[in-house]
């Protein structure tokens, strides 16, 4: 699937539910399938600054393709973690920088949260392709190095 | 007192909605609603005499120039000063605390001179006391609190000695709720001829407040935790300190003569208020402080400390749940933990019940660390507030611990 699929299930997959509650109860069990970050890495290196809770995210580059692990000491942030982590994860550091992240909006995450919790989503969205353009860099810089 | 419903009818935003679900607002901490008289007012001012005060000769400027010298008359009789000239109106208790960290810095502090303040503060009087203390080499002292979040009162007198150049304490605790037995503290401050500043941002909304009865040397406030308008506050300074320090801003309306060779400031108090300051907020906020007399203020605190009871029991009713800062003289705010479940989770999802709760470490990250965690959830309760929206509360928290365990 692509980056936009993903997006476009996880908008059908909320547009199931109007009441907030129940929204809420599927993102709690969205972040029970978050891929669990090495507790090594849940360091102050890969905590993500401008969150209320603590959100830790890795990076595990293969030259290829990056795989995003992650937690959070929080569960309904963990759920919000687990969705980037869907979308964004297994792929090129070139398609994740590109990525358009409509779902946020589309299924009200933004809105719904208020404008500080937002920059924590925000962060985390911003640390990931943060992360794929060092990576990007480096493999540019390999391919001139060789 | 007037009937609930009639205090509440005074607060238009309470009868609002939201996500179709009636507003319960327990965020009362962070700042209070306001009654229709304080929008009314500072409408008023827009509406009909807007004009810079102290500055033209023209109808308008006179009205609202004594408009807001009434204001600081409002003030002055609402914390009981002796003189108005005693009265600075600032941006809110934030800079107040400020200026006098500078101010007093300036003219009083040398290497080694030393603090104090205690575990309770707000990061408003913990940061500008430790830029003072950078700037002049003085250090930082701080009054524990036991578990119960009461400072230690033996400890305060151990720190109290002859390097001890000012005491600044909070009146009530903004994230526990505890009140600060200020008044003993200021006795022991002047046995040792120390002045004190009072931090009342959590204070004078919640009863008496006579800062000749309590002794303080200095007093802070802000408006919009009184139910007036934001960006207004007052710094309250006994005659003779405010005589001694130094102004912290130059400009405007502060000056006496001014020369490139040298400007002599003007008297109190507009030698501390430099520039336009915010005279409709000023007015808005005497509004309020009419309004609070008018409901009146020992029967708010009555009513607040049923609250407090009445939320105490059912929030004890509550076998997962932990409550930070029991001490036995309290304000009606309730700092808590569920057992297992994250802060933010809890006022996630009460806010989607209609429930307005602050999450986090409120400003007082010392403190939280104190009791070895890293936030809490704070319902803070005021007079308008009723049990049944305790209730709602109650029953929204029971809710949480059935969605998270």
């Amino acid at each position: 699937m692509t980056i936009n699929e993903v997006q476009d299930s996880i908008i059908d997959e909320f547009s199931l539910f109007d009441d907030w509650m129940d929204k809420y109860n599927l993102l709690i069990d969205l972040g029970k399938d978050l891929p669990v970050i090495d507790p090594k890495y849940k360091v102050k290196d890969f905590l993500i600054e401008g969150c209320q809770s603590k959100v830790w995210l890795h990076p595990d580059f293969d030259g290829k393709i990056i795989n995003f692990t992650a937690d959070s000491d929080a569960i309904i942030t963990r759920g919000i973690v687990s969705l980037l982590v869907k979308v964004l994860s297994g792929r090129t550091p070139q398609e994740i920088i590109s990525a358009d992240l409509y779902f946020i909006d589309k299924i009200g995450l933004r809105q719904n949260l208020s404008p500080t919790r937002s920059n924590g989503l925000l962060s985390m969205v911003r640390q990931m392709k943060l992360y794929s353009m060092a990576f990007d860099a480096r493999g540019k810089y390999d391919a001139i190095d060789k | 007192m007037k009937a609930i419903e009639e205090i509440r009818a005074d607060f238009p935003i309470l009868s609002r909605k939201v996500y179709n679900k009636p507003l319960v607002y327990l965020d009362n901490g962070a700042t209070t609603q306001k009654p229709k008289v304080v929008i009314d007012a500072l409408n008023e001012v827009y509406l009909s005499y807007n004009a810079n005060i102290h500055r033209g000769v023209h109808f308008l400027s006179d009205f609202s120039s004594e408009a807001y010298e009434k204001a600081r008359e409002s003030v002055r009789s609402f914390i009981n000063a002796s003189k108005k000239e005693e009265i600075i109106f600032t941006s809110g208790a934030t800079g107040s605390i400020n200026g006098i960290a500078f101010s007093f810095g300036e003219r009083y502090i040398n290497q080694g001179d030393e603090i104090i303040i205690s575990h309770l503060e707000h990061h408003a009087n913990i940061v500008p006391w430790q830029m003072m203390c950078e700037r002049k080499g003085a250090v930082l002292r701080v009054i524990p609190v036991d578990d119960n979040g009461d400072i230690i009162f033996d400890e305060y007198l151990k720190l109290l000695s002859s390097r001890t150049k000012l005491v600044s304490v909070t009146q009530v605790s903004n994230a526990l709720g505890n009140i600060v037995p200020v008044k003993e503290l200021a006795e022991a401050a002047h046995s040792y001829g120390v002045p004190l500043l009072v931090d009342g941002a959590q204070g004078i909304q919640h009863g008496m407040v006579d800062v000749r009865d309590m002794n303080c040397d200095f007093y802070v406030f802000s408006g919009h935790k009184i139910y007036g308008p934001t960006g207004i506050g007052c710094l309250y300074g006994k005659e003779k300190w405010l005589n001694e320090l130094p102004p912290y801003q130059g400009g405007g309306d502060m000056v006496d003569k001014v020369t490139f060779a040298k400007t002599t400031y003007n008297e109190l108090p507009f030698k501390f208020e430099a520039g336009t300051t915010n005279y409709p907020a000023a007015i808005g906020l005497a509004a309020a402080l009419d309004y609070v007399d008018s409901i009146g203020r020992i029967d708010i605190e009555i009513r607040e400390q049923e609250l407090l009871h009445y939320a105490g029991e059912r929030l004890g009713e509550i076998k997962k749940l932990k409550i930070y800062g029991n001490s036995s003289r309290k304000i009606p705010t309730f700092s808590f933990l569920i057992e297992g479940i994250h802060q933010y989770d809890t006022g996630m999802i009460l806010d989607k019940m209609g429930v307005a709760v602050r999450t986090g470490t409120h400003c007082a990250q010392p403190l939280m660390d104190r009791f070895g965690i890293e936030g809490t959830v704070r319902a803070s309760i005021c007079f308008y507030n009723t049990e049944e929206e305790i209730d709602i509360l109650v029953k929204g928290i029971e809710k949480v611990i059935s969605m998270f365990s």
